[in-house]
């Protein structure tokens, strides 16, 4: 087989890996390159180098090391079955890339995942190679995100969190029937004890110890991955998962992919466009369950079919159906009440709660402070504010979504 | 007609050594203060010959102010609004007598402090995300040079950062008003640059381009969402922007091909890695543990258990654990959070309290089996915690099959039923555990159940002495155990 330009498998592999959500570089341990002189650097906050037309950043290179894989899961373009163009990169390889890349400031680090070959162990301990070789050879400090591949040693995996800043295993479905279908060789049970010996493996770490002064020599987060709409799983049943993943080992994130259209899509899949603003409306949900001290049970309580509102946010849905709670007097109601106002994000509850020490706020003051005031008003009090009728109006939501929508049209 | 004056004259001016000279502001404004000059009467002006010395002896004068406004000033006196000098003194003349104004969102002044502050972070953000280096060689070797045009006079605050990520390379940024230089060692800061002093091309951007064009999904165009992060003014900077317009013109077009494209038949590699990583028995089933003949089958058959729906929140079965020829079985409630991620029953909080007094009463671990009445954890998720939940009647029931399982193979002498679950399951109903604790009952078949409470009692108990008497009467329990089967 002639070998490939190494243009085009990048062309390849970057193509394989992009329907991975992921793309996080926040979050790592700070450090930077003046005591070594090597290159990178991380501060904590992340950044994004750059935007695809489809609005997802670009922070880190993103590619797998092969796309060939002895798996065959409907829904993934790198499924055994599937007709794709195969490559397979040298760990030597994607070394190069990722400094070429780093050093011209387009990338914050590496992604590194995989397709499996021969066995799990052997993808990981090449996937691990490459994460040796940039930390060890290149002093490489950016960012490192490696994907674990599930059922691969546990000796693996440990060594992979050392070098790493952060490991991921993806869930890759809601349910395990859904993976039974749709990834029959993947294992479910599989894929959560790997979840759970990184927890483990992360609690050690930050257990304040003898070695507190040391520096942390594991991963500081793991993270994983839904793909969304390739089953009939329903928003409840997707949130309760998320719940769970979170409560069970302290991810970082739980990333929803709307499941797109491959090429050379499985029979067993939905050909249509992916369902985008399902899944806006998931993260939004799930940032309700973590930053806004919503319970999962509440979010969708009452709503029979379990599905999220496609036409407005969680929240607005939440309010409107639980308006004897409104409206909060933004003057005095606490913190809790006033998230779970529409519209008020919890930078701007800060706000107004720092605000009203000192000045009344008239409903002026918090139309500057949340940018957008039609969804807001019908549920709070200001000092010259009272909705009055409007709050129980038959016609509310009609009343709130129609400004809302204007603006998405502007 | 006589035009009215634009702006009323000024009674001071004061000159500044820099468009972001943030130190000749500080002690121009702290001696300004001292002498009471009204920030109306002050006109502020950028002149390359002003020197400003940070007058020391004014410092005794006790000037306060919060420190997040002098943190968040020299940031937003790099905004490239002339405006910014006066804005930042008025605030600091208002603060005498108003400490909070910074907090009150509601001022104007607040809000264009707090909308410069914003800018300039944006600004600086930014510049961290879209300079593109380009690569030269020189006699040295190799180095680096950026062209970039910010918004603010940014250059110089944000220069720290390039050493801290790039220290072990040479480069340099140009901009427009400034320009920074790493050596390798020491940080240059410099005048103002042309285009035209830095490279136009790179041979990875070739690479670049690649990578750019093979993330993108067509059927995912959101160009708002990319143009809100990445907007138009930074584009002619961006090797990869030139790329952008054929992506977007060629998307749809390019996700109805990938949705009419039939899906393909697979090629002949796939039947050869099926047949190969995976026969039909490598595929695991539920199931199972009829007709295992040892606790090791009954445990591996037990894994895929489906028995109640406990199995799909929870990471994976834990299974009892000892020796097949174990003289006790101690059968607890259900494994908890870390039991549960290791996969063992009895290693989390409550397990090292029963080892522990286990060993005090003489009982050898190794020699006795472990087990739970369920052998899958049933919990509330609690944001990043998981609360216990009991399990209910039908779940010990559903369980039960197990346990008669591990005990019909091992045939102990004794069953220790740790707590009202354990109860439960061994005895078939709910009975009360203080009652009977501390006493053995016999079941119909013969097996000898003793009775005492789970561990975990002990750990929830608050009061120290309490806790002391609760443990002294669980060890005395166990020193009964070992008495029975002795």
């Amino acid at each position: 087989m002639a070998a490939v330009p190494i243009r085009e498998k990048l062309a390849i592999l970057a193509d394989a890996a992009k329907y991975d959500a992921s793309c996080a570089s926040s979050g790592a341990q700070e450090r930077n390159s003046l005591k070594s002189k090597g290159i990178g650097s991380t501060e904590g906050m992340g950044i994004c180098h750059s935007y695809a037309p489809d609005g997802r950043c670009i922070s880190l290179l993103k590619v797998l090391l092969t796309n060939f894989c002895i798996y065959d899961c409907a829904y993934c373009i790198n499924r055994s079955s599937s007709n794709t163009r195969r490559a397979r990169f040298t760990v030597d390889e994607v070394v190069r890339l990722t400094m070429a890349f780093y050093k011209r400031n387009y990338i914050e680090g590496l992604f590194l995942s995989s397709g499996i070959i021969r066995s799990p162990d052997d993808t990981m301990a090449d996937i691990v190679e490459v994460a040796r070789r940039l930390r060890v050879e290149e002093r490489f400090a950016g960012y490192i995100h490696l994907k674990a591949i599930p059922e691969c040693s546990p000796d693996l995996l440990a060594e992979a969190g050392r070098y790493a800043d952060r490991l991921s295993v993806n869930v890759e479905l809601p349910t395990d029937e859904g993976m039974r279908k749709l990834a029959p060789e993947k294992r479910p049970d599989g894929i959560r004890r790997s979840m759970a010996f990184l927890r483990r493996k992360i609690d050690e770490e930050s257990e304040p110890s003898t070695r507190s002064e040391k520096r942390r020599t594991f991963v500081s987060g793991q993270s994983t991955q839904m793909i969304i709409g390739a089953d009939a799983t329903s928003d409840a049943a997707i949130l309760e998962r998320s719940a769970n993943l979170y409560g069970s080992y302290r991810l970082r994130r739980v990333y929803y992919s709307a499941f797109s259209p491959i090429p050379d899509a499985s029979h067993a899949l939905p050909l249509r466009k992916p369902p985008l603003i399902r899944e806006h409306r998931l993260y939004q949900a799930d940032w309700l369950m973590r930053f806004y001290g919503f319970r999962q049970g509440e979010i969708l309580a009452g709503v029979a079919d379990g599905m999220l509102d496609l036409e407005i946010d969680p929240k607005l849905a939440w309010a409107l159906r639980n308006r004897a709670l409104f409206p909060a007097d933004v003057n005095r109601a606490d913190r809790e009440l006033l998230l779970r106002v529409p519209g008020l994000g919890a930078r701007t509850v800060t706000r107004i709660l720092e605000t009203r020490m000192h000045r009344r706020l008239r409903l002026a003051d918090v139309a500057r402070l949340c940018g957008s005031i039609a969804k807001v008003r019908p549920f709070i009090i200001a000092a010259d504010w009272t909705p009055g009728a409007l709050l129980d109006a038959e016609r509310l939501r009609e009343r709130v979504v129609a400004p809302c929508r204007q603006l998405v049209l502007l | 007609m006589i035009p009215a004056p634009q702006l009323p004259l000024s009674d001071v001016r004061i000159a500044l050594g820099g468009p972001a000279d943030f130190a000749g502001w500080r002690s121009a404004a702290r001696r300004l203060l001292l002498d009471g000059v009204r920030p109306e009467d002050v006109a502020w002006e950028i002149s390359e010959q002003a020197q400003e010395t940070p007058s020391e002896c004014r410092r005794q004068a006790g000037i306060t102010v919060p420190r997040s406004f002098l943190e968040r000033s020299e940031t937003v006196i790099c905004h490239a609004d002339p405006a910014r000098f006066g804005l930042l003194y008025r605030i600091l003349w208002r603060l005498k007598r108003e400490p909070f104004l910074l907090e009150i969102a509601s001022d104007p002044d607040t809000r264009t402090f707090e909308a410069m502050d914003k800018a300039v972070r944006r600004d600086l953000h930014k510049m961290r995300a879209f300079v593109r280096f380009r690569r030269m060689v020189d006699e040295a070797g190799e180095h680096f040079v950026a062209w970039f045009e910010p918004d603010h006079f940014i250059v110089e605050r944000n220069a720290p950062f390039f050493v801290r990520r790039f220290a072990g390379m040479r480069w340099a940024i140009l901009t427009p008003h400034a320009s920074a230089r790493w050596d390798g060692t020491l940080l240059h800061l410099g005048p103002g640059a042309d285009r035209a002093d830095a490279p136009d091309a790179d041979d990875a951007e070739a690479l670049w381009k690649t990578y750019f064009r093979s993330v993108f999904n067509p059927a995912r165009l959101k160009v708002k969402a990319m143009q809100a992060e990445m907007p138009k003014k930074y584009w002619r900077n961006l090797p990869e922007a030139a790329l952008i317009p054929s992506m977007i013109s060629t998307a749809s077009e390019a996700e109805s091909r990938m949705i009419a494209r039939m899906p393909t038949t697979a090629p002949a590699t796939h039947r050869k890695i099926q047949a190969r990583h995976w026969p039909p028995d490598k595929i695991p089933d539920a199931g199972g543990g009829e007709d295992a003949a040892t606790l090791a089958e009954l445990g591996a058959a037990a894994a895929a258990c489906r028995r109640c729906p406990l199995w799909e929140n929870a990471t994976q079965t834990v299974f009892g654990e000892g020796p097949q020829t174990a003289k006790w079985v101690f059968v607890g409630e259900q494994p908890g959070d870390q039991e549960d991620l290791a996969g063992r029953p009895f290693v989390g909080p409550a397990g090292k309290v029963f080892d522990a007094i286990l060993e005090e009463a003489g009982i050898d671990r190794t020699s006795v089996y472990v087990t739970n009445a369920v052998k899958h954890f049933k919990f509330e998720p609690r944001g990043k915690r998981r609360i216990h939940s009991k399990p209910n009647a039908g779940e010990v029931r559903a369980c039960r099959w197990w346990l008669d399982k591990e005990l019909g193979l091992i045939r102990p002498d004794l069953v220790v039923a740790l707590g009202a679950t354990a109860v439960q399951s061994l005895l078939g109903k709910a009975l009360p555990v203080t009652k009977l604790r501390g006493g053995t009952i016999e079941r119909e078949d013969g097996l000898k159940v003793f009775v005492t409470i789970h561990p975990s009692f002990i750990l929830r108990i608050v009061d120290p002495q309490d806790k002391a008497a609760e443990r002294a009467r669980f060890l005395a329990d166990m020193r009964k155990v070992r008495a029975l089967a002795a």
